[in-house]
Formats: structure tokens, C-alpha cells, sequence
């Protein structure tokens, strides 16, 4: 167990610092943030600019750029936004829990949905009930995330007047942007789990559990799904990365305040050391869940255990 | 003979999956403390009963036009396919219970024995999870499992096949059923452990006093078990009748070419060579014979051997340690030595784990040898450079058990018969090849039309003589075996055994044949190599090793074969405990076995 966990250690590393290498090195070619700050401030002289480059660090070489920036990591010190000076750091931590309700949010609702849902699907296969849930999840796949966010703003904000069409304030402005994420997810789980439950219906012990009189129900829920959701676990485990991208979207549709609007807003401005701590962050997150999903794998299923 | 009211009756049952009718008006029934076995080939229908009876059959989508399934129950008698699922469910798994064909798979892996069994009796017996762990306890004790309370906190993956069907039968007799199905219960064991799972089931059921319906393929098996038999063909019941009328006088056309192609261990007593014997195969509905009785003298000994294999070791790394040092080594294969001459039968014979694959994916170089060496035709394989080792796969080919899974589904047949000869630069224009294979295909048995189709296109016999050809193709020398054989029905295997006998005979070609069916190599080898635990227990001719068996484990392995004769006496030696495993902790070697020449050429390792 130590042996493993070193081990996950020192590839949470090296992935935060290939994914961060990659971003600074990336957004340092969209130009100079010294410019950026510049504009609209009337007339600028070369001189301006170069004083303002050094006020923000970004004159020094990249390498010591990323070295100042990697050392920060482990006190916490990501630096000063470029624009307005506040801490990285308060940014995020205001920031960051906002992202994390929606996140695990969508993610709870397409796993409570799914599950039932592709259970239903697998055993019904063919018959009507499973033609239902395959078409509609078709049509929950079909949807780009932010197509579905501006229909749903359309129809709940505007033409019903139910929900605020944007911004965090309480339970009602929660509910739009999870199910956006949620519907999404849920259509892709849904598969899924009934892939991987036909599957594992086709087994051996399941005839075998069947035989010995227990009802459907057990069959499917105990002896069935603890099986079918170790391959469902990797997969959500990886699809968690992928949720994270989609959230900066809908967080932008939304103008939910969370990593996903802080991140698209440093990129516009250039905001280096804005945009490397949201990466920082958002790699920590998903290396955090791939290790959870490794540690539940063990607890699932005994043969991982005892390897 | 006072004889007890049948306890299950079926009627008329007819069973189909869509349009297409599995199984047509079938009547048998089985009375208590007895044995019915339903035999019949792959697709006749036995399972598919098995499972009609238990009403799981309609879960996989069966339905029963026509039929009734009469059980004679605590609450008289009712028909079961009448019964709604929700009233099944509380006969099956107690009054009705079944054991399954794969041990490997019939367990859930991801709970523990104990949780498994007590399932069953709380469920039927109301019991609390407390007292259903002792019970179960003592019913792992019943079918001789040893440590069984160990054993309830255990999952699936940690016990051998053997102990998990153990735990299958313990699991099924948990509410003392009235009838018990065994499908194919001990397929997929080797032969002692199926001789122990055979002697609990005959002791348990003379203990509760059940019925049991006994299904299998295996003649042998049937003789042993059976009071009455029910023939399947096609998915009808051609014969039916006492065991012992039914196999000194089998009536209907299949059961008499199902009788006649049953190798019989034995029944070559006396015999010098390896023979063929003429094969009854069903053409339509009408048997016919093919092929004569010859002796198979092919066999070059005053030649140098084909294949010397000298003091060859196999030994895989597994289980590292945090530091990725090694601490356990599979020894598959110890300090093996054996010749093959040219137009020679050697069979390697073993139960699993004994390193008789390892051997054979050794010479074809599948697998690296740790130590030892290899002579194929006078040179070493270490004196050979690159190239020449390329070569050497042309001259030895390996067959394969499956052999769906060894042919690309994706490919017609011609061109997977016509790889080796690509491959090896046999031949240039493609005119030629076609002939060649065109060649092959009817030398096997096939017809030249067929290079067009795709492997699953073809039934499971055919697919092997495809596999035969594509070896055949590059001219080999050698042709390696392994369990070529197991997979198929035996009137098909009888007939590939003379397909294959008669190629040695054509080309000189040298088997290299692994099998654990001892009635099979009986038929065909010249000698026989008894491996244990990676090292050869016994070697020597056919007849020294069969009819003269010395070393323990030879004789234990040969008492465990059933034999396909009802009238023999069950002299059988009591057999307990698994084979053990190969693997071990590094430092901790096996020790090896040293020889004793009997008679010439008869081998025999000194007891340990």
C-alpha cells in the first residue's frame, strides 16, 4: 500500500508539471499581457510598457517564470493577478467551491439517474422500454452543452420566468447548469451501464444466483451491479476530466463564478499566473478522483484487493 | 426390483428460442435416490432441458409451446411450467437445485464463499446470517472441503476449480433439494478431481436420497454415474433405457455411432502400435462406416531423433515485491529431457498446471526457455541465428485447442491457409498457392469451394481441420498438438484422430501431442510422457507406460479416467487433495526428480 501510494505521488507530480509547463509555455505565445493592460489608457510609450513587464514578472526568462511559479505551489502562493492585483489564491478559494458543487453535483444526478435507467434498458433489452431509453439518451447525447444551456435559459428564464438565466445566487440559481452537465453526462452513462450490464448478465453466476430462487431484483442489484461497476468506475473516474472542460463552458453561458469563468477570463486578459494555478488546481482535482477511483476498485472487488 | 413414482416427470416439452425449435416432445422422468443422465453432442438440446426444468431457460428467451414439467413436490404434485415465476422461485434452489458446467465462473467474484451459501439459506430457510455461516460450514465440510470455516471468509478467485465446485455442490444441496441437475459438472476439471467431485455427488445423494438429472457428453462419466440414460439428438430423445442395455445394445443409429466412437482406455491392451479403427459417422439419418482398421508402424527409431529436448527448464516471474525484486516463480517446466523421432507420436500428458502447454510453446518458441536446450534436426536453437529460428517455425506448426480462436474471424479460411506459405516464401504466384490450398482443404476433409467463407461459417470439427491445413500448408516436420482434441464432440474427434494419423503416415510428420484425455492418447501415441508438476514422472512406449504403469502418479491419474463401460466394478482408488501449485518463493527450488530405466526405454522417477 505505501509502495502504491508513493508511487501515485510521484505521478500526481509529474503530471501537474507537464500540464502546467504546457499552459504557461501556451498562453505566453497569445501575445503581451503588458499590452493588454495598456489599452485604453491613451498614449503609451515603449518605455510604459517595459516598466509594466517588469512590475508583472513576465521579463525574465520562461524557465525562471515557471520556476518562480512551480516553487509557489507548495506554499500556496500562485501571485498576484495581473489584472486588479488580488491574490491568485483568494481567487481561487472563492472559486473553487463553486465549481466543485456543480461538478460533483451533475455527477451525482447522472449516476443516481443512470444506473436505474441503464439497469432497466439491459434487462428489458430490445423490448420497448429499452427502444425508449436508448432513443432519448440519443437525444441527450446529441445536445452540445452550450446549445442545451441557452434552450434551457429560453425556457425556464425567459418564456417561463422560473429561474434566474444567470450568476449564483441560492438553490434555484443551482438547478440550470447542473442539469446541463447532469443531462449530458446521463445520456452518455446510461449507455453504459447498459453496455456493461448486458454484460455481466451473460454470466455464469448469474444463472448461478438465479437458481438459487432469489428474485429479480436481488439478482440485479446485489449479485449484478457490484460487478458491472467496475468497469463503470474507470469510466467515471475519466469522464470526471472531461466534465471539467464542459464546465468551463456552461460556468461562461451561466456566468456561474467558478474555475471555469476564471479561467476563461485569464486567457482573455492574459492573466499568466491566474490561468496556471486554475490548471494546477483543476490537474490536483482530477489526479485526486483517478486515485479514489483506484482505491473504490479495491474495495469493490476482491481480486484487486488482495494483488 | 421395487421401483419408487418418479419425483419429476416431463411430458411433451418442446422448448423454442424465436422460430427455431430446440427441443421436440420430450418425456423422461427420474425417481428419488436415482441417476438419469441425458447424453447427446453439442447443440442436441441437453442444456437447454436442464434449464427448462429450472424455468431459467425463458430468461435467456425460451418459450415452451407445448409440454409439461411434473413435480412431485411436498404439496403433491405440480406442473412447473404452469407456475408463476414469483411460486418458481421458491422450488428452485430448494426442492430443485443445479450445479453448472464452469466452476471458474459460477461463483460471484466479488463476494465471499460463506455470503454465497448463506444466501441460499436465509433465503429458503429463513435462517439468520449466524446460523446460516454454520450451516454452511458444515456443509463445506460435507463435500470435504478442507478448513472450511477459513473458507466461508474466502472469495472465489483464491480456491482451484476443483474446490470451487465443491463449493457449487455444497452451495446446491444447502436446502437437501429433491432433485439435483448437474450440467457438465466436471467438463472442465481434470480427471482426479472430477474422479472426487463424481464419488461426493454419489455419496451425497445416497445420503439425502435425491433424484439426479446428470448431464454430459462424456460416455465414460455416464457409465459411471447413470442408472438410466436418455439419448438427445438434434434436440429429440432417440433411445432411452437402463445403462447397462443401453451400452451393450444401443438400438437407435446415433447412439451406436456415439457408442463406437467413444475412446475407451484399456481397450488396447495388448496392441504394439497405435491404431486406427474405423469411424460410424451419421450421414443424415443413416449411419455409414468409413476409414479401415490400420496399424500405425510410422514411427523411424534407428534414425537420430527429430527433436531432442534436454534438461529444459520454464520458470515465469511473478508477484514482485515494492522494489520490483522478484519473490515468486511459477516452475513450469523443471528439468525436462525427451526425443521425438520422425514419424513419432509423443504424448505429454498431465493435469493443469503440470507445464505440458509451457513445453509445448517452448519448442515453438511462443516462450523463452530459462535453461536447457532445444535440438531441432542436429542444431541446437541457441547455435541458430535469427533467420534460421524464423525458419524453424515453418518446420514446426502448433494447433491449438480452440479453434475458432485461432483463426482471424475477419479473414476467409484461404487466406489464413495460405499465411504460413506468405510468410515463408514457399511459393510465388498466386496460381500455385490456390492449388495448394485447394489441396489442403480437400486433403482435410473440406472442399475447395470452401477458401471463400469466413471461420464462422464452419462447425467446430470443421474448424479444426481448417487449423490441420494451415499447418500442413508450410511442410512442417513437427506438428504440435495441444488439446487439439478436447474441444469437440467425439464422433468429430474420432475422425480428426484418423485424419491425423493418416497424415503421419503420408509425410512421416512427428506429433508432438498434449492432452489429458488418457483414452485418446491410448489411441494414438507410440509414447506417452507422464508429466508432474513440470517434471516427467514416467516415460516410456505406450504399452509400458498404460499397461505397465509404475510411478504413482501414473497409476492415480489412469484409476481416475472413467471408462465408458457400465459393467466394470468402481475399483477405484480413493482420491483426495489438489494437485499443487507450481508456484513458488524464490530459493525455495523443487527438488528434482531422478530416474530409474524399469525396461528399456520405460523411465521412471524415484519416489521423493
Amino acid at each position: 500500500m505505501a509502495g502504491f501510494l508513493i508511487k501515485r505521488f510521484l505521478q500526481a507530480v509529474f503530471v501537474i508539471v507537464a500540464v502546467t509547463l504546457v499552459v504557461s509555455f501556451a498562453i505566453r505565445l497569445t501575445g503581451d499581457p503588458a499590452l493588454m493592460l495598456a489599452q485604453g489608457a491613451g498614449s503609451i510609450t515603449e518605455d510604459d510598457l517595459a516598466r509594466i513587464r517588469e512590475a508583472l514578472g513576465v521579463n525574465k526568462p520562461f524557465f525562471v517564470q515557471y520556476a518562480d511559479f512551480f516553487i509557489g505551489i507548495f506554499t500556496l502562493d500562485f501571485g498576484r493577478s495581473f489584472l486588479g492585483g488580488t491574490p491568485v489564491i483568494d481567487l481561487i478559494k472563492s472559486a473553487l467551491p463553486a465549481t466543485l458543487m456543480l461538478a460533483f453535483a451533475s455527477m451525482f444526478v447522472s449516476i443516481v439517474v443512470s444506473i436505474p435507467l441503464g439497469i432497466k434498458a439491459a434487462v428489458s433489452r430490445g423490448k420497448w422500454a429499452d427502444q425508449f431509453i436508448r432513443i432519448i439518451s440519443l437525444v441527450g447525447l446529441s445536445f452540445p452543452n452550450f446549445w442545451l444551456a441557452i434552450m434551457l435559459v429560453l425556457l425556464f428564464s425567459i418564456t417561463f420566468q422560473l429561474l434566474p438565466p444567470s450568476g449564483m445566487d441560492g438553490f434555484a440559481s443551482f438547478l440550470m447548469p447542473a442539469l446541463t452537465m447532469g443531462i449530458i453526462l446521463t445520456a452518455t452513462n446510461v449507455r453504459l451501464v447498459r453496455t456493461s450490464m448486458l454484460e455481466t448478465m451473460q454470466s455464469q453466476y448469474i444463472m448461478v444466483a438465479r437458481a438459487k430462487g432469489l428474485s429479480e431484483t436481488t439478482v440485479l442489484y446485489k449479485h449484478a451491479l457490484r460487478n458491472c461497476a467496475i468497469p463503470l468506475i474507470t469510466y467515471f473516474g475519466l469522464q470526471f476530466g472531461g466534465l471539467l472542460g464542459g464546465i468551463v463552458v456552461v460556468e461562461r453561458v451561466f456566468n456561474w463564478p467558478g474555475l471555469g469563468t476564471l479561467a476563461f477570463d485569464a486567457v482573455g486578459g492574459r492573466d499568466y499566473p491566474v490561468l496556471q494555478a486554475v490548471i494546477t488546481v483543476l490537474s490536483l482535482l482530477i489526479v485526486g478522483v483517478n486515485l479514489l477511483v483506484d482505491i473504490a476498485y479495491g474495495l469493490i472487488d476482491p481480486r484487486i484487493r488482495t494483488e | 426390483m421395487t421401483e419408487h413414482a418418479p419425483i419429476l416427470r416431463i411430458e411433451d416439452l418442446s422448448v423454442e428460442f424465436g422460430a427455431s425449435r430446440v427441443i421436440e416432445n420430450l418425456n423422461f422422468s427420474v425417481a428419488p435416490g436415482k441417476t438419469l443422465a441425458i447424453v447427446g453432442e453439442s447443440g442436441s438440446g441437453k442444456s437447454v432441458t436442464s434449464l427448462s426444468v429450472m424455468r431459467l431457460a425463458e430468461m435467456v428467451g425460451a418459450t415452451y409451446p407445448s409440454g409439461k414439467i411434473i413435480f412431485d413436490g411436498p404439496d403433491g404434485e405440480t406442473d412447473l411450467l404452469s407456475l408463476p415465476q414469483k411460486k418458481m422461485r421458491a422450488i428452485r434452489g430448494r426442492d430443485v437445485a443445479m450445479i453448472f458446467q464452469e466452476p471458474m465462473t459460477s461463483l460471484n467474484p466479488v463476494f465471499t464463499i460463506g455470503d454465497q451459501i448463506a444466501e441460499t439459506l436465509i433465503l429458503h430457510e429463513g435462517m439468520s446470517k449466524a446460523d446460516a455461516l454454520k450451516e454452511g460450514e458444515r456443509l463445506l465440510d460435507m463435500v470435504r472441503l478442507p478448513d472450511a470455516k477459513q473458507l466461508l471468509k474466502r472469495y472465489p478467485h483464491q480456491l482451484s476449480g476443483g474446490m470451487r465446485q465443491r463449493v457449487m455442490i455444497a452451495m446446491a444441496l444447502a436446502c437437501r433439494p429433491k432433485v439435483l441437475i448437474a450440467d457438465e459438472p466436471t467438463t472442465a476439471l481434470d480427471v482426479t478431481i472430477q474422479a472426487q467431485i463424481l464419488n461426493i455427488i454419489r455419496d451425497l445423494q445416497a445420503e439425502l436420497g435425491m433424484a439426479v438429472i446428470f448431464i454430459t457428453h462424456d460416455m465414460g462419466v455416464v457409465a459411471e454415474v447413470a442408472d438410466d440414460v436418455v439419448v438427445m439428438w438434434k434436440g429429440k430423445k432417440v433411445e432411452e433405457g437402463p445403462v447397462k442395455d443401453l451400452f451393450a445394445n444401443p438400438k437407435h443409429p446415433y447412439t451406436q455411432t456415439l457408442l463406437s466412437a467413444v475412446p475407451q482406455l484399456g481397450s488396447m491392451n495388448g496392441e504394439e502400435f497405435p491404431k486406427r479403427f474405423p469411424v460410424v459417422i451419421m450421414d443424415g439419418e443413416t449411419p455409414r462406416l468409413v476409414g479401415s482398421e490400420e496399424i500405425q508402424n510410422t514411427a523411424h527409431y534407428d534414425a537420430e531423433p527429430l527433436l531432442k529436448v534436454n534438461n529444459l527448464v520454464t520458470r515465469f516471474d511473478i508477484k514482485k515485491g515494492i522494489f520490483g525484486g522478484v519473490t515468486h516463480r511459477v516452475h513450469a517446466v523443471e528439468n525436462v529431457s525427451f526425443d521425438i523421432y520422425r514419424g513419432e507420436t509423443l504424448a505429454l500428458v498431465g493435469e493443469s498446471g503440470s507445464g505440458k502447454s509451457t513445453i509445448g510453446r517452448t519448442i515453438q518458441q511462443l516462450q523463452k526457455a530459462t535453461s536447457g536446450d532445444i535440438t531441432f534436426n542436429g542444431r541446437t536453437f541457441a547455435s541458430m541465428g535469427k533467420g534460421d529460428q524464423q525458419r524453424l517455425r515453418q518446420e514446426i506448426q502448433y494447433i491449438f485447442q480452440d479453434p475458432f480462436a485461432s483463426l482471424d474471424p475477419r479473414k476467409k479460411i484461404g487466406f489464413s491457409i495460405a499465411e504460413p506459405i506468405h510468410t515463408h516464401g514457399l511459393m510465388d504466384s498466386s496460381k500455385q498457392i490456390k492449388i495448394r490450398i485447394d489441396q489442403l482443404l480437400e486433403r482435410v476433409g473440406l472442399t475447395s469451394a470452401h477458401a471463400d467463407r469466413y471461420p464462422h461459417e464452419f462447425s467446430g470439427g470443421q474448424r479444426q481441420r481448417i487449423c490441420i491445413a494451415r499447418a500442413l500448408a508450410s511442410n512442417p516436420k513437427l506438428i504440435i498438438a495441444d488439446e487439439a482434441l478436447s474441444a469437440l464432440d467425439v464422433s468429430i474427434q474420432a475422425q480428426i484422430i484418423n485424419l491425423l494419423m493418416e497424415l503421419q503416415e503420408e509425410h512421416g510428420l512427428a506429433y508432438l501431442f498434449i492432452s489429458h484425455d488418457m483414452a485418446v492418447v491410448e489411441k494414438m501415441s507410440h509414447r506417452v510422457a507422464v508429466l508432474y508438476l513440470g517434471q516427467i514422472a514416467e516415460l516410456g512406449s505406450r504399452q509400458q507406460v498404460l499397461e505397465t504403469p509404475t510411478h504413482p502418479y501414473t497409476k492415480r491419474l489412469l484409476s481416475a479416467v472413467p471408462v465408458a463401460d457400465p459393467t466394470r466394478e468402481h475399483h477405484r482408488v480413493m482420491l483426495d487433495g489438489e494437485i499443487p501449485s507450481p508456484v513458488r518463493r524464490v530459493g525455495n527450488e523443487p527438488a528434482l526428480l531422478t530416474y530409474q530405466e524399469i525396461a528399456p526405454g520405460h523411465l521412471v522417477a524415484d519416489a521423493v
